[in-house]
């Protein structure tokens, strides 16, 4: 068996826990079967994504211990199932979550973990997987020869596949959990002004640097983010230490790493730094006054030219071509 | 409060990353060295909680000799002593071996502390590992990727970035806790401080003394290649007017990105 952990947000799967779930049942041997683990929630609906992206059997955990996530609490629980399926490979997202979860369980298994994987492949009965390390600079091989393979896999890299499924099983394991074995309390959820998309979750980033001068000028970002699906508000370091735009915005090697299908880069000059936090998106444009810039070297579509000339003629034309579909 | 935190020697940021010839690891002779800068977080913060409630710094670096410039720098920025766990072993991206080292020097050498602090991530390795496994070795809540914290004598809040949003999370001392940037802004090594540090004697610790067998020790992952990123071809750059230029990029994501 495969499992895989599902995690849920506002009664919702994260998406990168279907990609998890898709390249589970794609990794699974004929007769092996992929199992996905939801803890602390047993919202309508959940039930049939999972079987369409291909668990077999579903593990619904929920106890009042769980509503809220705490890394010891649900270790615990990952810990019991692991014991008593035996499965080969775990897989979880590397979300917030994922991160912090991961790790805990490696460490009560005493199996090591592959973090932040963009591939997994099968050789002998081990699993293999592929991450970057220094930022992107190099790719790492590992195998992981211990059971359960432990792996997180990197949101936006594994395509979601749906596939013909029979019903899943539905399985509600027995856990025994005592209020001592849960070490944190999340007290409270804090959100930030605008409830905005997070950079690592979206299909699009749009992303400002030093060049876009101040942060009013954001506002103009904002706008073309509203022209385009599932797009959030990515910046430069020197954008977030001048204090135009909350850190949480910083894509790079000391912010977040993004791989969307599309990240456009204004006014960002393209440091190494940078770099290593964008450079495995899919598609990369780019717009910058300098032709030298280095950001041009990665991108697909580059403009040369002044931002704020171009940008109000991107939305004007977003706007059209809105208008014409 | 007794403050240990846990620091590593990684390659700085501008680094050009080279293969080595067998393709099993990155070429780290000639790379400048510096404090992983997540850890540098947890320095300071470690220095502020002594400044607030009083007690005692310790900074740990697992590492070769060579790490004792970073445990310098840590004792320039005020931390008041540092020992080196020697390992020569090179970077081999498994978070569970450090964690274990670290884990049986908590256990057999220094079992006395309030709070463990670490940076969030290790740049290089790149595994947000170390942190969490230590708390489970050592059975002890854990607070990752924080950007504040307030902290009594035997209790704590700290705030943990999600996506979009923090996590308001609770827990009693002792802890581990993870430093992401925003959690302060970490000092510069003062003169007097960089003097002082001098003149320091930095303890060195072998894993033979903390009773580990180079077998205990072994890494859970095996690396079977090291390999350069497929390059990124470059694509059309256009120094067209504005308006043209934007028409084509709409194009563009229309036909090739397929996004709209
Ligand atoms: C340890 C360390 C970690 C770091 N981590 C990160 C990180 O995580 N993320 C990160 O981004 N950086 C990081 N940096 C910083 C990085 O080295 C660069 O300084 C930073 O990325 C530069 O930001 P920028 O491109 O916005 O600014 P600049 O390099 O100043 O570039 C601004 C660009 O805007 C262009 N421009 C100006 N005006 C216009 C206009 N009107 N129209 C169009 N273009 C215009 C300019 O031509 C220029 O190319 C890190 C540095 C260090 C030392
Ligand atoms: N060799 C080491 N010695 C001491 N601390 C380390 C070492 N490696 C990692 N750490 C700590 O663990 C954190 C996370 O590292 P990593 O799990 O490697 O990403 C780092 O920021 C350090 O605080």
């Amino acid at each position: 068996m495969i499992l895989v952990y599902i995690e849920i947000r506002d009664e919702q799967i994260k998406k990168a826990s279907l990609e998890a779930l898709s390249e589970a049942r794609r990794q699974a041997q004929a007769d092996e079967e992929v199992g996905a683990v939801v803890i602390g929630s047993s919202a309508e609906g959940i039930r049939a994504s999972l079987q369409e992206y291909g668990a077999d059997k579903i593990y619904w955990v929920d106890q009042p211990l769980l509503q809220n996530y705490t890394s010891s609490g649900y270790t615990e629980v990952l810990a019991q199932l692991v014991q008593n399926l035996a499965p080969q490979a775990v897989f979880i997202a590397a979300t917030a979550l994922g991160r912090d979860l991961a790790p805990r369980l490696a460490a009560r298994l005493g199996v090591g973990l592959a973090s932040d994987c963009i591939q997994v492949s099968r050789e002998a009965g081990a699993f293999l997987a592929v991450r970057p390390i220094f930022a992107g600079k190099a790719w790492l091989t590992v195998r992981l020869p211990h059971q359960p393979a432990l792996i997180t896999l990197r949101p936006n890299v594994f395509p979601l596949e749906k596939g013909a499924q029979p019903q899943a099983e539905e399985v509600s394991p027995e856990i025994s959990l005592t209020e001592d074995m849960i070490k944190e309390k999340v007290v409270e959820l804090v959100k930030g002004e605008q409830e905005e998309l997070d950079v690592t979750e979206a299909d699009i980033v749009i992303s400002g640097g030093r060049g876009l001068k101040g942060p009013e000028n954001f506002e103009l970002l904002r706008r073309l983010s509203t022209l385009l699906p599932n797009s959030a508000i990515g910046a430069s370091r020197s954008a977030v230490d001048a204090g135009w735009i909350d850190h949480q915005h910083q894509v790079g090697q000391t912010g977040k790493t993004v791989s969307p299908t599309l990240y456009m880069a204004f006014g960002i000059s393209g440091a190494i730094q940078h770099l290593a936090g964008m450079s495995s998106s899919k598609y990369i444009v780019a717009v910058n006054k300098d032709p030298e810039a280095p950001i041009f070297k990665v991108a697909d579509f580059g403009i040369v030219g002044d931002l704020f000339e171009v940008v109000p003629h991107l939305e004007e034309e977003l706007k059209k071509y809105k208008s014409q579909t | 409060m007794n403050l240990f935190v846990f620091v590593k020697r990684v390659p700085d940021t501008e680094s050009k990353i080279r293969i080595n010839e067998t393709g099993t690891n990155v070429v780290f002779e000639g790379l400048n060295f510096v404090l992983n800068p997540y850890d540098e977080y947890a320095v300071e913060e470690a220095l502020r909680i002594k400044e607030t409630h009083g007690g005692q710094v310790t900074v740990f670096s697992v590492g070769p000799d060579e790490t004792q410039a970073i445990l310098k720098k840590c004792l320039a920025m005020g931390a008041d002593e540092a020992v080196l766990i020697k390992d020569d072993e090179a970077e081999l991206y498994d978070g569970w071996r450090i964690a274990r080292i670290i884990a049986a020097l908590l256990q057999k050498k220094y079992s006395e502390f309030d709070l463990l602090l670490f940076g969030k991530q290790s740049v290089g390795a790149d595994n947000a590992q170390v942190p969490s496994m230590v708390a489970e070795m050592l059975g002890l809540p854990q607070v990752n990727v924080i950007t504040k914290l307030e902290l009594t004598d035997s209790k704590g809040v700290a705030y943990r970035e999600i996506e979009g949003a923090h996590e308001k999370v609770e827990f009693n001392l002792p802890a581990v806790l993870s430093a992401q940037k925003g959690l302060n802004e970490p000092r510069y090594e003062t003169l007097r401080g960089i003097m002082a540090a001098k003149r320091k004697q930095i303890p060195v610790l072998t894993l033979e003394e903390l009773g580990l067998t180079p077998e205990e020790v072994k890494p859970r992952l095996e690396i079977v290649k090291v390999e350069s990123p497929p390059a990124r071809k470059a694509g059309q750059v256009i120094e067209d007017e504005p308006r043209v230029a934007a028409q084509k990029l709409v194009a563009f994501l229309h036909e090739e990105v397929k996004v709209i």
